[in-house]
């Protein structure tokens, strides 16, 4: 039931920005490679992938500063393609904000008003408005070099949202910024974006910033999407070996499917130890695959559990501070990673290294990949 | 330890070669300076201090001379170091933010040629181009040399600027709905604003003090300020020219001074 409400909000939703089998060329090299994807009203969409994947080649192509080799893009249904920059009505945080560095902040975020034909001091009142907003009002007279990184960040911000545009675009804005302060910035662009009500489009390399922040996930490698989802279905249930390994930690293993009943495949991973998990489509009898198993799914036991057990042998304990991670040795099978977390470890156990146990894990936990 | 065996200055003879170079290149200009307030006829005897020379430059028996000359001087000067810096600012702008063309390379080796070509070749090549299509030589001649081989010196400091702008500004301005223009106007030329002042105040003295160039292109009876000291000299040094040498002198310093903290301040702070 939910799944359908979920299907029929999409419906009712409109379109934001429509990318139709976009291509990217520069010379001979093909940053770019047939990318289609919708991204809707009011969404929260992240672009995520490795560095030159082509994810800020696509932000850029939308915000106009790089042409289109092929292909099309709509913003609410309109052609926009072929339009400069400056007559498409979106906005961009730049990664390294590209505050006017002669010009107050108050200026700065007037800037885009100014330009959009608003008097000087009707954009200067909406310019202040905006800055309470990001919590700035007292900067006003000051200039971008006399702000600290957050606050310039949070300037861009006010700046990029001042004209109200309908589809704001943030280039990494967060990877300048030290761990606490990114932190805190995410759940304030969260915010920023739910009030707002705008369509955030938001590139990073960061898969936990992506995880925490977005309403869908679009990840790229090579000029190419591999998947689109939600951060559940993307973490939980990777299409392929680039997704699970790049999202989050993960154990990659090789196995061939022996056996497919009710919807089980049943797995060898060598060394005659076998996983039964949930069959996939395209992964057929007989192929041999990777199948992912998340470090925190899995857990250890002296004696083997009801569910999915390996035996193994403790062979380090690392500990990271909420957790700690166990490699575990399979005789003549690949090592695991187990994760246990700090916080529910009074009823397990911590095995010291050399140890014999069992590595369990529920028959869902392991996700096979068709590559 | 690694740096003191590295420092320059234990070099044996470091510190002679330093003060040899330093006298040969400003003993001239202290005792010129020094002279051009000295009492005597005499450009070697020392009488007492005095200002009779700086006097005699503005009312003496030359004094018309220098004054229309230097009047020329200043007029050529302001228009040629305005020109060339306009047309330096737009090369700049083509040059740096004009993507990587072709013939980039060959491009910034045109502007720059004339710093490396000797200047009386210069000076040759001009007379000759200005005879060859029946140029009249007078002020204007002059100033059309002036301009084109002030450009170089105005196009380094306004292009070093500009390398130093990141081109995310134009773009935020672009994204900001300014139109090319106005992300121009509003945005890049402000900041490159030190790089123009600078480029301007090195062009504005390169063309005051040049003499080669003028020399050949000048008109019969049409004088600049380095010309006319040449022609006065020619007839005996007198220690008036001492104390016009010593007013240029401090005119270039604190036009060189303004240049280099104009390029040094950086607006973008």
């Amino acid at each position: 039931m939910r799944h359908l409400g979920e299907a029929k909000l999409a419906e009712n939703k409109q379109i934001a920005i429509d990318v139709r089998d976009a291509v990217k060329r520069y010379g001979d090299f093909t940053a770019l490679k047939t990318i289609s994807l919708s991204i809707m009203d009011n969404e929260f969409f992240t672009l995520l992938g490795p560095s030159g994947c082509g994810k800020t080649t696509l932000l850029r192509m939308i915000a106009g500063f790089e042409a289109v080799t092929e292909g099309a893009i709509y913003l609410f249904g309109d052609e926009i393609a072929n339009l400069p920059p400056n007559k498409r009505p979106v906005n961009t945080v730049f990664q390294n904000y590209a505050l006017f560095p002669h010009m107050t902040i108050l200026d700065n975020v007037a800037f885009g008003l100014e330009m959009r034909g608003k008097s000087k001091s009707e954009a200067r009142t909406k310019a202040g408005e905006m800055l309470e907003l990001v919590q700035l009002s007292q900067f006003s007279a000051r200039k971008p070099s006399q702000l600290s990184g957050g606050q310039q960040q949070r300037v861009a911000l006010a700046r990029a949202l001042a004209p109200q545009p309908k589809v704001l675009l943030l280039d990494e804005p967060l990877s300048a910024l030290d761990l606490k302060l990114r932190k805190a910035m995410q759940l304030e662009l969260k915010h920023l974006q739910r009030e707002t009500g705008i369509t955030f489009i938001f590139v990073t390399h960061d898969q936990e910033e992506a995880l925490t922040m977005s309403d869908r996930i679009a990840v790229m490698s090579a000029g190419e999407m591999q998947q689109l989802g939600s951060p559940t279905d993307i973490y939980e249930r990777p299409h392929n070996m680039f997704v699970a390994d790049f999202i989050g930690e993960t154990n990659l293993l090789e196995v061939s499917v022996d056996a497919i009943n009710n919807g089980r495949a049943v797995c060898h991973l060598g060394g005659g130890h076998e996983l039964t998990c949930n069959a996939v489509e395209g992964v057929d009898i007989g192929s041999k695959v990777h199948m992912s198993i998340r470090p925190e799914r899995l857990f250890m036991s002296e004696n083997p559990a009801e569910t999915e057990s390996l035996k193994g042998r403790i062979k380090e304990n690392i500990f990271v501070g909420t957790d700690i991670t166990t490699i575990v040795d399979l005789q003549d099978g690949p090592d695991f990673v187990v994760r246990t977390s700090n916080s529910d470890r009074g009823n397990k156990r911590i095995f010291e290294p050399g140890t014999e146990m069992y590595v369990n894990m529920e028959l869902g936990a392991g996700r096979l990949l068709a590559d | 330890m690694a740096s003191k065996q590295f420092d320059i200055k234990s070099y044996t003879g470091f510190k002679g070669i330093t003060l040899l170079c330093l006298i040969i290149l400003y003993a001239p200009l202290v005792v010129v300076t020094i002279y051009s307030f000295n009492a005597s006829q005499s450009l070697t005897n020392w009488e007492g201090l005095s200002l009779r020379w700086y006097v005699d430059v503005f009312s003496g028996p030359e004094s018309a001379k220098f004054k229309t000359a230097a009047w020329n001087s200043f007029v050529i000067a302001i228009i040629a170091a305005t020109t060339a810096t306009a047309i330096a600012t737009l090369a700049a702008t083509g040059m740096v933010r004009g993507g990587r063309f072709r013939l980039r390379p060959v491009s910034f080796g045109l502007i720059s040629l004339p710093l490396m070509v000797p200047e009386i070749v210069l000076a040759v090549a001009t007379l000759i181009f200005f005879n060859s299509i029946g140029f009249q030589r007078g002020l204007l001649t002059i100033l059309l040399a002036h301009i084109a081989f002030c450009i170089p010196f105005a196009y380094l400091p306004i292009s070093a600027r500009m390398q130093g702008i990141e081109d995310s500004y134009e773009q935020a301005a672009l994204d900001l709905y300014a139109t090319k223009r106005q992300a121009f106007t509003k945005i890049l030329m402000p900041l490159m604003m030190p790089g123009i002042i600078s480029g301007f105040l090195l062009a504005f003295i390169v063309s005051l003090d040049d003499f080669i160039i003028t020399n050949f292109v000048k008109g019969a009876g049409v004088e600049t300020l380095p010309t006319a000291i040449f022609g006065s000299v020619k007839q005996g040094i007198k220690p008036n020219i001492m104390a016009i040498s010593t007013l240029l002198l401090s005119l270039s310093i604190v036009m060189v001074t303004i240049s280099y903290f104009v390029s040094k301040s950086d607006n973008t702070k």
